[in-house]
């Protein structure tokens, strides 16, 4: 372990840089665990699907990725929409989420994961574009562009789900029924549209976050299993449905996470999420921002 | 003669409700047998995937303790299964003892590690449980992979023992002791289903605060039944690295082990304890099947395939379809 203050700095501004990334692929879960009730832990599963849209886009019509997160994002809100009515429709009406509809998002994780396998392979998958190469720097910190525009676009989509759920009345159903389902019934909105509208974004928000994702580094099929302990840790740590308590928590991870990795090694970051997780379980299972 | 015929002595020599207890011990018993007499007349193949078939219905019985009677859905099972394996691997670096005694160690760990999650699950409802399951998982698998003594991510070769004459070859030794441990995991399963444990379990299940409101002692209940399955699964694992005899951390807390040990149960049926035997013999049957003549990620993609068609379908399981087609027939 070798200390020193550049080292550190440096640390701490790629933690917070990889944190804004950390939040677009939490946000999703933000939404579907946190606001909807919804254990998909399949979410990752999607973003690494979105991974590969923005693979195959740019092997075969070389697409940039701000091309590719304008064409496969609506795609990804489309079926997001039909997966929620599905699971709505078998499982939800009838009462069995607990145990059914739990194992059915794992199965449809395994699916995903190794339908992935059976098309494109294990191997490594990454894009390149020209802006990507470079680095921008303040003094003597230095950011590459890979990990700042992941952290940006992150950012910028935070913020328009949250000015979305608080400025229009969807938005506003949407956080309705994820305080009281059954006062948004009595009140004569229907929750199960506004539950498929978000479960929409959140699917949107899981294809962008896999497109920031193969931007920062090279992609394989069994990667998403590592964003399962960072997208519910974050979302546990943030208090479930706050969206301004997911992007602190993303920070959090964001910089223990880099921190590990340079003082202990990279070997040991996939267990600083989980940790973090069942500590926070453990201590507070409130979360920062829960009530 | 008119109203005493009713009393007759009826001559059943055995309680009617230890029924099934005996014929899981005669299944076992006679399957012991079958293996015996075969010997090594046949290819070694079909030992090895008898023996995957055997050690998912440990498994498969063993999640099924918690998830499927209590409700408490367990995605760490590849956790317990590798701490089993790993327990062996530790003794035999150290003293290269006799395997059944590896499998007692490997219970004692992972019983202990099963115990360790019941007090989570004191705090943790529903899916927060499942979450930290996960999570226990692969804080374990980042251990094992950074301890150099059990070959860390690079994996360590295990040397087989010697066996005596009786066994025609180790895999033939395997086998047999599957058989016993696979039969010892449905009556335990059996036996927890029957007893008032079940019935708490169960009232734990489908309200937890309500059972806690009727006086039903749910932290020792999910003590038990999370120690127990714990341990099943660390058994499961024992024996595994002689199987392969080479263990790396990917191969013992494989994403595979996870999905098997969910998918047969809620294939077979949650509800009792056949289900999840019936559920291990049909999805382990048809991946070994599927390996051989297509590939293993395919069989893979199936069992997950099936695992969805199955909870879509028929979310009882076999089980399920048993009961609605006898009640059909009523």
């Amino acid at each position: 372990m070798n200390f020193s203050w550049d080292l550190l700095v440096n640390a701490l501004i790629s933690g917070v840089v990889l944190g804004g990334f950390y939040s677009a692929t939490a946000i999703g879960v933000t939404i579907e665990f946190g606001m909807l009730d919804i254990v998909n832990i399949a979410h990752p599963a999607f973003m690494i699907a979105g991974a590969y849209l923005a693979y195959l886009g740019w092997n075969s019509f070389a697409f940039d990725p701000f091309v590719a997160i304008a064409v496969f994002a609506p795609l990804g809100l489309l079926f997001g929409r039909a997966f929620y009515r599905a699971y709505h429709f078998f499982f939800e009406r009838r009462g069995d989420e607990s145990l059914q509809g739990l194992a059915f998002f794992f199965g449809i994780l395994f699916i995903v994961e190794i339908g992935l396998v059976l098309m494109c392979g294990v191997d490594y998958r990454s894009i390149t574009a020209p802006y990507l190469g470079s680095t921008f720097g303040i003094g003597r910190i230095s950011v590459s562009w890979r990990l700042m525009i992941p952290f940006l676009v992150g950012l910028a989509m935070l913020g328009a789900i949250q000015l979305y759920l608080s400025r229009t009345f969807t938005g506003r159903t949407i956080l309705a029924v994820a305080q009281d389902l059954e006062a948004v019934r009595l009140i004569g909105a229907d929750p199960v549209r506004a539950k498929e509208i978000a479960f929409g974004i959140a699917t949107a928000s899981a294809i962008v976050a896999g497109i920031l994702l193969i931007i920062i580094q090279p992609v394989e099929p069994s990667i998403g299993r590592e964003y399962i302990g960072r997208t519910f840790a974050i979302c546990v740590l943030g208090g479930m449905a706050s969206i301004p308590g997911t992007l602190l928590a993303s920070l959090i991870l964001g910089v223990a996470e880099t921190f590990t990795t340079t003082f202990f090694g990279p070997s040991w970051s996939p267990a600083v999420s989980f940790g973090l997780l069942l500590v926070t379980l453990a201590l507070r299972p409130a979360g920062i921002f829960g009530r | 003669m008119s109203a005493p015929t009713t009393f007759a002595p009826r001559k059943v020599p055995v309680p009617r409700h230890l029924h099934a207890g005996l014929a899981i011990v005669l299944a076992g018993a006679l399957l012991v047998a079958a293996t015996f007499v075969v010997g090594s007349h046949v290819s070694e193949y079909y030992y090895l995937a008898a023996y995957t078939i055997l050690q998912f219905i440990v498994l498969g019985t063993a999640w099924n303790i918690l998830g499927g009677y209590a409700g408490y859905v367990n995605f760490g099972t590849a956790g317990f299964f590798a701490a089993g394996c790993y327990t062996t691997v530790v003794l035999n670096k150290l003293f290269q003892l006799p395997l059944i005694v590896d499998m007692s160690a490997a219970a004692v760990t992972a019983g202990l590690m099963g115990f360790g999650t019941g007090y989570l699950a004191l705090r943790l409802r529903g899916v927060f449980f499942s979450i930290a399951t996960l999570a226990l998982a692969i804080v374990l698998q980042t251990i094992i992979s950074n301890w150099s003594f059990v070959g860390g991510g690079r994996g360590v070769y295990v040397v087989r023992p010697e066996i005596s004459g009786l066994f025609g070859s180790y895999a033939h030794l395997l086998v047999m002791l599957m058989i016993g441990l696979a039969t010892c995991a449905v009556l335990a399963a059996w036996a927890v289903e029957k007893s008032w444990i079940g019935i708490g379990l169960a009232a734990i299940r489908d309200n937890e605060t309500a059972a806690e409101t009727c006086g039903v002692p749910s932290l020792r209940l999910k003590l038990i039944a999370t120690t127990t399955s714990g341990a099943l699964m660390g058994m499961a694992g024992a024996p595994f690295p002689y199987y392969v005899s080479y263990v790396d951390p990917a191969t013992a807390f494989s994403l595979a082990i996870a999905v098997n040990s969910i998918a047969m149960p809620l294939v077979g049926g949650t509800a009792t304890w056949w289900g999840p035997v019936v559920g291990a013999i049909m999805l382990g049957s048809v991946q070994q099947i599927l390996t051989v003549t297509i590939s293993s990620a395919a069989n893979l993609f199936i069992v997950g395939v099936l695992l969805v068609a199955f909870l879509i379908a028929a979310p009882r399981g076999v089980v399920g379809i048993v009961r609605g087609w006898k009640r059909g027939r009523q």
